[in-house]
This record gives structure tokens, sequence and C-alpha cells, in this order.
């Protein structure tokens, strides 16, 4: 900052500060011996009779200076800072004013109390007033009488529930959450192919709910979303269910607190529910993708406001994120066209090979009992059934395999016409052995709470693959 | 916290002004409401473009309000807005 600073002394105090207080007194012996200019944060009754005292109501000097603590003690020289020191110590308080007897009464040291400026809330609204920072986005001034959660509903940001009115400040804190510029853009967002800045999601974020610090697992998810081979354009306009589901993996969900665990898959959890509701209001705001517009889904999902979940990762089953070749100890995300939730209920199966059985019996379903090969799924595996498989020595990917087997069928029963049924695959498959899944597309998370032995499936879009959409995992960076 | 400013969450494609609603190119098939809020002699103005609109062939139907000195019920919002295309609303006398 190339500000010019009134050359001698300055002094940043509080008047509810017991220490700035407690140097009170000294500061018109400072006065006297050399130029002294007071910011007093809190007060216009503090050093009052001093000349140089102001009351620095609005914090600007305190935030121009980049105060942290009070009392601070800055020496300027031609303009320019060349010395502080903060809190009440004896020696630098002599050697800064050039007072050799300064405080000859008071004691040592004594530590001084936070400033102003970093109280809560109101370092970012300093920062928007006399910062350097500029937010892009255009800003929307609404009248004094509106209320600001329904001219969001007025304005069509909102998914049908209240949404955070984005206000600078909060988008400001938002942007906190991560090292990217608000600037950067991160993609073009389908369907209407614009750029997606940093910013563009952040104030998505707020309206969402999300907390700063989820930032980069949103990023992550929307990067992942936004790939060739996720293929989001096409998800957003089908008549079909799916739309874009995050499983969330590594040190990432623990830290911003999601839930892997008691009812991972619904409601109740801040970073679950609004990641995902944010990563859905980006493709309804930036991208243009509303129900009844560009979004024709016949009948939708209810994941459709939000579907975001962390893994229960367990030391026995290998996460999906490094399945899908992440490092150990790296946070990533998964994206995946869900439909909704299909349990599995099977309380009787003890040993590896009847659970298989069921699940694969019960994976059949996924589009329809008679079709093959066109949507991918997601099988999460509750603890309880996790533990039937580990207990035996099964891997993820050896259940995975048990599955692929479990699920080929004979084509004569699926192609069409076959049972008396029109729908089904097509009649060149009639003499081959018919698996459920393309290869890659039947993917196995653990997740839900301890008790319970059910599992469930989120069957994918029936355009899965080339295609339409495939899963895509993005690292989680800062 | 200042909240009257709020910053645009959408790619900017579309005016801040909110559009008024297209109005429409003719009446042709179109179902007319007429309210009156009560207040005195508004029924003389509404009843003279009931006259015109007939004449035209287009279908009108009336409503009224309590009193000019509320909104109108909500009831009556949702039985306007479910029966007709159009609404003309004789403002003061």
């Amino acid at each position: 900052m190339n500000r010019v600073l009134p050359d001698g002394l300055i002094v940043v105090a509080k008047a509810d500060c017991p220490t700035c207080r407690l140097v009170e007194p000294l500061l018109a012996e400072i006065a006297q011996s050399d130029q002294l200019t007071v910011y007093v944060q809190d007060s216009a009754e503090y050093a009052a009779d001093l000349s140089g005292s102001l009351y620095d109501k609005t914090l600007e000097h305190s935030y121009r200076l980049g105060i942290e603590f009070v009392p601070t003690l800055i020496r300027v020289e031609n303009g320019k800072e060349v010395e502080r020191t903060y809190g009440w110590h004896k020696e630098d308080w002599r050697q800064l004013s050039g007072v050799a007897t300064l405080g000859e009464e008071l004691p040592v040291m004594r530590p001084g109390c936070g400033s102003k400026t970093l109280e809560p809330g109101i370092s970012e609204e300093l920062e928007l007033a006399f910062g350097d920072f500029k937010l892009q986005s255009r800003e929307i001034d609404i009248a004094g009488a509106d209320d600001p959660m329904e001219t969001c509903y007025e304005r069509g940001w909102s998914d049908g529930l209240p949404v955070v009115p984005p206000t600078p400040v909060r988008v400001l804190r938002m942007l906190k959450g991560t090292e990217r510029k608000p600037e950067e853009v991160v993609g073009l967002m389908p369907p209407d192919l614009v750029p997606v800045s940093v910013e563009k999601v952040a104030i998505n974020a707020v309206l969402a709910g999300c907390k700063p610090e989820y930032m980069p697992v949103l990023l992550a998810a929307l990067e992942a979303s936004l790939t060739d081979e996720f293929g989001l354009h096409g998800l957003i306009c089908t008549t079909m269910f799916g739309s874009p589901m995050i499983m969330v993996n590594g040190p990432a969900a623990k830290a911003i607190g999601m839930n892997s665990g008691v009812n991972a898959l619904g409601q109740g959890n801040r970073a679950n529910a609004t990641i995902g509701r944010a990563l859905q209001l980006i493709i309804r705001n930036v991208g243009g993708g509303r129900p009844g517009e560009i979004d024709r889904s016949t009948m939708g999902n209810p994941g459709k406001v939000g579907f975001c979940f962390a893994e229960a990762e367990d030391s026995d089953w290998l996460p999906l994120a490094q399945e899908r070749g992440v490092a150990p100890g790296r946070s990533a995300v998964t994206l995946f066209p869900g439909e909704g939730v299909q349990g599995i209920v099977d309380q009787k199966s003890r040993d590896p090979e009847s659970l298989a059985r069921s699940f694969a019996l019960s994976l059949r379903t996924v589009d329809h009992a008679k079709l093959a090969m066109a949507g991918d799924a997601v099988l999460v595996v509750s603890p309880e059934h996790a533990r039937v498989f580990i207990d035996a020595g099964w891997s993820k990917q050896r259940l995975r395999e048990e599955l692929e087997k479990l699920l080929l069928a004979p084509g004569e029963q699926l192609v069409a016409g076959a049972g008396g049924i029109a729908e089904g695959i097509p009649a060149r498959f009639k003499d081959q052995q018919v698996p459920k899944f393309r290869p890659g597309g039947l993917l196995i998370v653990r997740a839900g709470g301890t008790a319970g032995l059910f599992s469930a499936i989120i069957a994918g879009w029936a355009a899965s693959g080339p295609v339409g959409s495939s899963p895509v995992t993005r690292e989680v960076n800062i | 916290m200042n909240d009257s400013i709020l910053l645009d969450p959408t790619a900017e494609q579309a005016p801040t002004q909110r559009a008024r609603l297209a109005r429409p190119v003719s009446l042709e098939g179109k179902v007319v409401g007429l309210l009156d809020i009560s207040k005195p002699r508004g029924n003389v103005f509404l009843d003279r473009i009931e006259e015109q609109l007939a004449a035209m062939g287009v279908e009108v139907k009336r409503y009224s309000k309590p009193t000019f000195t509320r909104v109108a019920p909500t009831e009556l919002k949702q039985q306007m807005a479910a029966e007709v295309d159009l609404l003309v609303e004789g403002l003061a006398d």
C-alpha cells in the first residue's frame, strides 16, 4: 500500500481494551515529544483531549493500517511505516517513542486486545468498503420494503425452497473458502453454454446455504460435471429421471462434517444437503437448465433438489475414489447421473453368496428387468451388509466380479417380446449371455447407519456410457 | 449487513428490470375479468367496460373485493387467476 501516512507516531486503540486504558495517560507525554495521531476504534472519548485523536468510526484507518491488535504503536518516517509494536511492552514503547522514562509506573508488559477490524462479520465489510477487492457480478438493488427472500423467489433463483439472499458480504465470505480467483472461469455451463466463474459458483453456494469451507468440494463437483464424459448437457435436458449425484471420498468429507452414516442419503446434514443443491442451482441460474424449459424430465426425482453424500470408508474395502485411481489420503468427488433410491431389504442372508444373489436379483430392475447395458448403477452397501462380505474375505472388487457373473442372463429372456412384454433388448442378442451392466457400469460404495440389513440401488441414466453420461471422478483441491 | 444489494447468480443474459408479461395480440377466445375494488361508482365504469367487451364477443367475469382498504383475499386472487386470462381493475373513484 503506497498511502502517505502522517509522520511521527500512530497509536491505534480501543476504549474497552484494558491495556489501551493503561497506556492512555502516557499518550499526552508522547505527544509532547513527537507528532502523535491516535485512532480510536470504538469511542470518541478515549484520549479526547489530544488534538491528534480521531474516532475511527468506519474503521477505515485501522483497516488500511492492517491492525490486528490494540494498542498498536507505529513509527512513520517520510510517510512510510518503519516500525510497529502491539500490546504494551515497556521497552518497545520507550524505544519507538524515544521517551526514555515512558510508563515508569506501569508493569513491564501487558498483552492487548483483538482489533475491532477482525471481529466476526466486520472484516469482509471492511474489505468490500476499503479493499482492492471488487466483485464482478451485476448488483441488483432491491427496494428497502422488499423481503430479500421473496425477491429471490420472484427472480426465479430458487428451486422452490427458500434461498439465502446473496449479499456482497456473504459472497465475499464464501469466496474465502477457496484460493481460486473469483474471476477464474471453471468452464462453460450447459445448457446455455455460458462461462461460469468462481464468483458465480460462490453466489449460488450462498443461495444454497453452503459454508465457505464447502467450496473446494463444490468446485471439484462442478468441474467433474463439466467434463465431456459426464455429458451434463444431455442429462439436464433428458426426459428421464437422472441428475448429477455427488459422492465424496477422503479427508475433506470428514473435515466439512459430511454424513456417510445414519440417513446418509437423506436430509439433515448441511454439507450433504447444500453442496448437492448448489450444483443444481448453478445448473438452474447460470446454465439456464430449468424444469419445464430445457429440463424436460417427465417425472424428475427428489434428488434434483440436490443429491450428495460421503462414502463410509472402511479399511477393509477400497474407497470408490481409490478404485478410480485417486491416491490414498486424497479427497475426491465422483459424479454419477443418479435417479432415486431403491432399497434392497435382505435380513436373512448371512453368507456372501446368498447376499450377492440377493443384490443381483434386485439390480436386475435397474431401468427395467428386461433391459441391459443401458443404465449404470451405484450399489450402496450398508455397513451390516458389508460386514457379511468382509468377514468372508470378499473385497469390493470380488463382490463386483461375482455380481457381474450373477447378472449374466440368457438373451432369449430379455429380447423384445419375450415373456409377453414388448419392451426388451434387440433380437440379435437372443442366443447370447447378456451382462446387465456395461463394463465399469456398476459402482459400489459403503454408506449408511450401522444398524440395518438393508442396502440401496441408485440407478443411473439409461443413456449411460459414451452415448450419454459416464461417472467422473475429480480430486478436491483447495 | 446491507441487504438491499443482491449479487446476480445468473449468467446475466436478461435485463435486471423484470419484463412485464407480454400483452395478448387479440382478445379473441380470452376471458376477461373485471375487478371492482368496492369504491363508489367503480361499478359504473366496469359496467360500461363489460358492455363494450360483450359487444366484441368477449367473455367477461365480474369480481369484487370486500373492501378497497385491504388487498384482495388470497382466495379471490386464486379464483381470478384460475378463471380469467386478463384482468381489468377499477382503481379509485
